[in-house]
């Protein structure tokens, strides 16, 4: 059945939209990711205006981390101070970001910004967890081998230094921030909730324990995708309410069942397959930029 | 005196018997574009009126339709590849670019209407674009105009069919114009051009109003005259969304 999106002024088939939210969503749960940064491009792909894609997709992720965020409320792996801190600079982020993305596109290089922040940002985050999940698998195989001990390194010796109790730690505030900001940044730029990035900055960099991490990730993805959402909506009008909630029925059912599948599979084994997921996105995203398009030529909106 | 009337006569009498007009009328003049549109078809129909029978010897008849949707001014933008990877360099503004485009006619265009008609009346796909201003008309800039009609043609937003037109005993013809799915909304001009002999003879144009109705109406205009509450619903939608599916996943557990 098809339907008339009256944002992106496009009409889709309904099932199409309901059948893609249920497989991101699916993906979404087993591997405790928002899946943003395989929807929006896909949206992108079946012909929704750029804009208009990572606008919506902000506000699926609300949806989508609120139904996370929940189960993890219930067993207490949420750092509710963690993430309100990570949130303040996710806000700040955001609202650089909508800048940028609305001055990027006034000159016409959003697609390309989008594009190569994807690349960056995926290849190397794809490649770290493959090279690091083949190694926990390895190291599986050897028994008596523990992972090393977490270190002390150069962000303990900053100041304003606060304690979190949930996390364990007792580390300067500015990390946090930093790495709230640029997690902001990239949300308002490519439509995503940046778990993919903001995961393994809380357990590397900040040291955070793995059982809490997904659940505060989560807990500030909520906050700041929200913001990002009403952010396009005001200053873009790029939200489409209709693709949204097409995309989130299918989503969160999708993540429900994802997560029950997710329990069954080993974590290494999770993550592997995730940091394929990830390469292969990146993948064909680089050869967009590297093969000549059959069509060089692209229309915009209006003049000045 | 009397002489003087009759040789006025004569001199007129050729152009009145020539004279033709075009008598036009549309299935529907307005197009709404609803949740579940999913294109439409606007039936075009008329009737050539005539003051006095045929004059015998005179050219074939022909009929061409051109429905188009408001001129816009679009940037292009065109790909080069710089440091391995293809990015947006150029840009150029093309202006009075229909945002749809579709010409039906009874035949082949070029074998209907001179060149220079064509241009003027901007029909056809090669002037849908209409020509740029002298100022900046290099051929650079045509080749911009161009890639607008290429890109639409490929969106199914511009389109020409040739032939499709049913002209009956030179008198009645109708033609079935198709409105694609991907249709924006403005204001659509129906343009009907009565030819003879490669020249336009008579013409007739109608509105066509394409609107959203209904919840598409109501949500694109709340987006835009309200967008705070607009972002807040959507936001209130999405917390309401994944609220009740882990609610109905935690029951369905137990």
């Amino acid at each position: 059945m098809q339907i008339y999106l009256p944002i992106a002024e496009v009409s889709v088939n309904m099932f199409v939209l309901l059948g893609l939210g249920g497989i991101v969503g699916m993906l979404s749960g087993i591997f405790g990711v928002g899946g943003g940064f395989l929807m929006t491009p896909i949206l992108i792909m079946i012909g929704i205006p750029p804009a208009v894609a990572v606008a919506t997709e902000a506000n699926q992720i609300v949806a989508s981390s609120f139904s996370g965020v929940l189960a993890h409320f219930k067993r207490r792996t949420v750092d509710i101070k963690m993430g309100l801190i990570l949130m303040l600079g996710g806000i700040a982020g955001a609202t650089l970001g909508v800048q940028i993305f609305k001055y990027l596109k006034s000159i016409g290089q959003v697609e390309l910004l989008v594009t190569l922040s994807y690349v960056i940002f995926l290849g190397l985050v794809g490649s770290m967890m493959f090279v690091e999940s083949l190694n926990a698998i390895r190291r599986a195989g050897k028994p008596g081998v523990l992972p090393k001990k977490k270190r002390h390194n150069w962000i303990h010796g900053l100041p304003f230094k606060t304690r979190f109790r949930t996390s364990g730690l007792y580390i300067s505030v500015i990390p946090p921030i930093l790495v709230g900001v640029a997690v902001g940044i990239l949300a308002a730029i490519m439509g995503v909730g940046g778990g993919f990035i903001m995961v393994p900055a809380m357990i590397y960099m900040l040291g955070m324990p793995t059982k809490v991490v997904v659940g505060t990730s989560l807990f500030q993805i909520i906050f700041v995708t929200a913001y990002t959402t009403l952010s396009h909506a005001m200053q873009n009008f790029t939200v489409d309410a209709i693709l949204a909630l097409l995309l989130l029925i299918g989503g969160v059912i999708g993540a429900q069942i994802g997560a029950r599948i997710g329990v069954k599979l080993k974590a290494e084994q999770l993550r592997i397959l995730l940091a394929i997921m990830v390469l292969i996105m990146c993948g064909k995203l680089a050869l967009d930029l590297l093969l000549m398009p059959s069509e060089l030529f692209s229309i915009g909106e209006g003049g000045e | 005196m009397f002489r003087i009337l009759i040789a006025a006569l004569i001199l007129i009498a050729p152009s009145l018997m020539a004279q033709e007009a075009v008598v036009v009328d549309l299935s529907q003049n307005r197009v709404e574009i609803t949740a579940t549109y999913s294109g439409s078809n606007i039936f075009v129909f008329g009737a050539v009126k005539r003051e006095a029978p045929l004059p015998t010897g005179t050219g074939t008849l022909d009929v061409a339709v051109v429905v188009e949707g408001p001129l816009e001014t679009v940037t292009v933008r065109k790909k080069e590849k710089r440091l391995g990877i293809w990015v947006n360099t150029d840009s150029v503004e093309v202006h009075e670019a229909p945002s749809f485009f579709t010409i039906a006619t009874t035949r082949p265009l070029k074998e209907m209407l001179n060149e220079g008609d064509l241009r003027d009346y901007s029909i056809g796909l090669d002037y849908a674009v209409r020509p740029q201003s002298p100022a900046d008309a290099d051929e650079n800039i045509e080749s911009f105009a161009q890639a607008v009609s290429r890109i639409r043609q490929d969106d199914g937003l511009f389109s020409q069919r040739e032939g499709i037109v049913n002209l009956t005993e030179e008198t009645l013809f109708e033609a079935d114009i198709l409105l694609p799915a991907n249709l924006v909304e403005g204001d659509y001009t129906a343009r009907i051009y009565l030819i003879r002999d490669k020249n336009i003879v008579s013409d007739a144009s109608v509105a066509i109003t394409v609107r959203k109705a209904g919840l598409e109406a109501w949500l694109y205009n709340l987006a835009h005259e309200n967008a705070l509450i607009y972002g807040l619903l959507s936001l209130f939608v999405a917390l309401a969304a994944g609220y009740g599916a882990s609610e109905i996943f935690r029951r369905l557990r137990r």
